[in-house]
């Protein structure tokens, strides 16, 4: 076997860390997506503005107000607390939350551009062929923009894979709880275990590469135009 | 019948609409001016596609918007056609034509075979609209208008985007929609030939504001139309094809006041036609003329003298019968003819353009 054990495992907690993230980023970022794409007002620049954040901020200061604000005294904490979710901090769940945060632009910003590439004309077609704007949303915007929710879910899946200053700050270093692959390579490393770093690294490598390449190499749509 | 009564305000920077219309709930009202005359704005306000600050509209009625009302434009009962057809790229032209269809409550099966054969567009159905030429679109995008059952059908120039052989391809198209649509519609032009074929009624537009608004004949035959038509200037007849000559392939049209011999260009008898005759082709003469090759000539009395866009030149309204003409002279000829108001002459028409 290649892979050890606890690298499969954290394989695993990886691709499903990312699969959840892209999921929730998916019906959080849309609609922040297509406010954006439309919005007339002085608020789409700061709104704009705070979703890039990320892009960057360094991951531990993320990491470091996500933890001021998760921990006991935070206003997260205190809510999940009153809710009687426990403490966010050191679990998956909390990564997830991080994750939602730090990969919010790699969601929102592909969306964005797609939707204001679709432009209002197909949308007021569609309001003059009876559509309500939620009905043409559905049936006219997400039909157009599929391209641009394909380039979102793929970079933003591959994003959450390749974070790891904000899983440290957050998530620690748990076995199948908080330890993604980034970190596990981590811990390979500081143990001197060279062959293992390696092993993984070659993985996370490939993958990388194969998105990326699905990304640029296949353009679903592009060719597409009128 | 007025109705659609529009009363609209909207204030752009650097452009204002301000209108008050009552416009008739039948035929095909033309909204004519040039490019930034607001023609379009006009038309996207009562589509509700744009929303004029402060605004009262009434269809047949109902009221679409004035101070507490705002009728979002999926709950108005028009067709819109854009300037580009605008067809939805994902869908098949069948999908574009059953996307209105299926929501709305007003359609019928029947709407939209009829739709289909009117626009002549039933071998395309199963085609993507990257597939069809531009006028193949247009008529697509017709027909999508048309297949939802509107009580108003709204047209935002939809030849504007089109070369003149696609115009010529979809001409007799709206020609046929002009005869046998049932509903109104306000036809977005700049194009005074466009205007001449299609138009029953026309509202010229300036500056974001109305200049005149009127029945097709009788506000082109208007001197004091403040849009300046320069070579397109002159008038449109409702004529009756009444006989026939096959040794020279001509056509006598009957209109009120008089007759006109023209090309024949194979419509039946008793066929209700247009004719367009522009004032540069319209000369003036105290002599009947007999000996010129001129085929046409009027007998005509001088109504009005105006001037035109060149200070050589002149305008003159004549009545034929009940019927308007206009002529354009130069100054100097109408000196010396002695052209004045209600001077009896002879109008030569050197072409007349059957349409319709």
């Amino acid at each position: 076997m290649l892979l050890s054990d606890s690298d499969l495992q954290a394989i695993w907690l990886t691709v499903r860390l990312a699969s959840i993230v892209t999921f929730i980023l998916l019906l959080i970022g849309t609609p922040i997506a297509w406010w954006l794409a439309r919005a007339k007002t002085w608020l789409k620049g700061p709104i704009g503005a705070v979703v890039a954040l990320p892009l960057v901020l360094p991951p531990s200061v993320l990491g470091f107000y996500l933890l001021l604000a998760m921990g006991p005294h935070g206003p997260v904490g205190q809510l999940t607390q009153a809710l009687g979710l426990g403490r966010l901090p050191f679990t998956f769940w909390g990564l997830v939350v991080a994750s939602v945060f730090y990969s919010l632009p790699f969601m929102v910003q592909p969306l964005q551009t797609a939707f204001e590439g679709i432009g209002e004309r197909p949308l007021e077609v569609a309001a003059t062929l009876r559509a309500s704007p939620l009905d043409a949303f559905f049936t006219v915007a997400v039909p157009l923009a599929l391209p641009g929710f394909l380039t979102a879910s793929i970079l933003t899946f591959a994003h959450t894979v390749g974070e790891f200053g904000v899983v440290l700050m957050i998530g620690g270093n748990l076995p199948g709880v908080t330890r993604v692959a980034s970190v596990q390579i981590y811990d390979h490393v500081e143990a001197l275990e060279y062959a293992q770093a390696h092993r993984l690294s070659a993985v996370m490598l490939v993958f990388s590469f194969l998105v990326l390449l699905a990304l640029y190499a296949w353009r679903p749509g592009a060719k597409k135009g009128a | 019948m007025n109705a659609i009564d529009a009363r609209f305000r909207l204030d752009w920077p650097g452009f204002t609409l301000d209108v008050d219309l009552a416009l008739p709930g039948r035929g095909v009202t033309a909204l004519f001016g040039h490019s930034g005359s607001g023609k379009t704005t006009l038309l996207r306000c009562i589509a509700g596609l744009e929303k004029a600050s402060r605004g009262r509209l009434s269809f047949k009625g109902n009221i679409w918007q004035d101070e507490q009302t705002w009728l979002p434009p999926h709950q108005r009962p028009i067709g819109y056609v854009f300037q580009e057809a605008s067809l939805f790229p994902h869908l098949t032209i069948l999908g574009n034509l059953q996307f209105g269809m299926k929501r709305s409550a007003t359609a019928q099966r029947v709407g939209l075979e009829q739709a289909i054969e009117l626009l002549g567009i039933g071998h395309l159905l199963a085609r993507k609209p990257d597939t069809l030429s531009g006028g193949e679109r247009q008529r697509v995008g017709i027909a999508r208008a048309l297949a939802v059952g509107p009580e108003i059908l709204l047209m935002d120039e939809p030849l504007a985007a089109l070369d003149l052989k696609r115009k010529q391809e979809i001409l007799p198209y709206l020609e046929r929609l002009h005869d046998e649509l049932a509903i109104p519609v306000i036809y977005v032009s700049h194009s005074p030939d466009e205007v001449a074929r299609l138009a029953d009624h026309i509202v010229a537009m300036e500056g974001g504001k109305v200049l005149a608004n009127g029945p097709l004949g009788d506000t082109l035959a208007r001197l004091d139309l403040p849009i300046r038509l320069g070579e397109d200037a002159g008038v449109v007849i409702e004529a009756t094809v009444a006989e026939r000559d096959p040794q020279w392939h001509l056509v006598r049209v009957d209109f009120p006041g008089g007759h006109l011999w023209v090309r024949d260009n194979d419509m039946p008898l008793d066929h209700r036609a247009r004719v367009r005759i522009l004032a540069r082709d319209v000369s003036l003469s105290h002599n009947k003329g007999e000996d010129t090759s001129i085929l046409n000539a009027l007998p005509a009395r001088v109504s009005e003298i105006a001037e035109d866009t060149h200070p050589a030149l002149a305008l003159v309204r004549l009545d034929v019968g009940n019927t308007p003409l206009i002529a354009r002279v130069t100054k100097r000829s109408a000196s010396q003819l002695g052209i004045r108001p209600g001077m009896e002459l002879w109008a030569h028409i050197k072409a007349v353009a059957l349409i319709g």
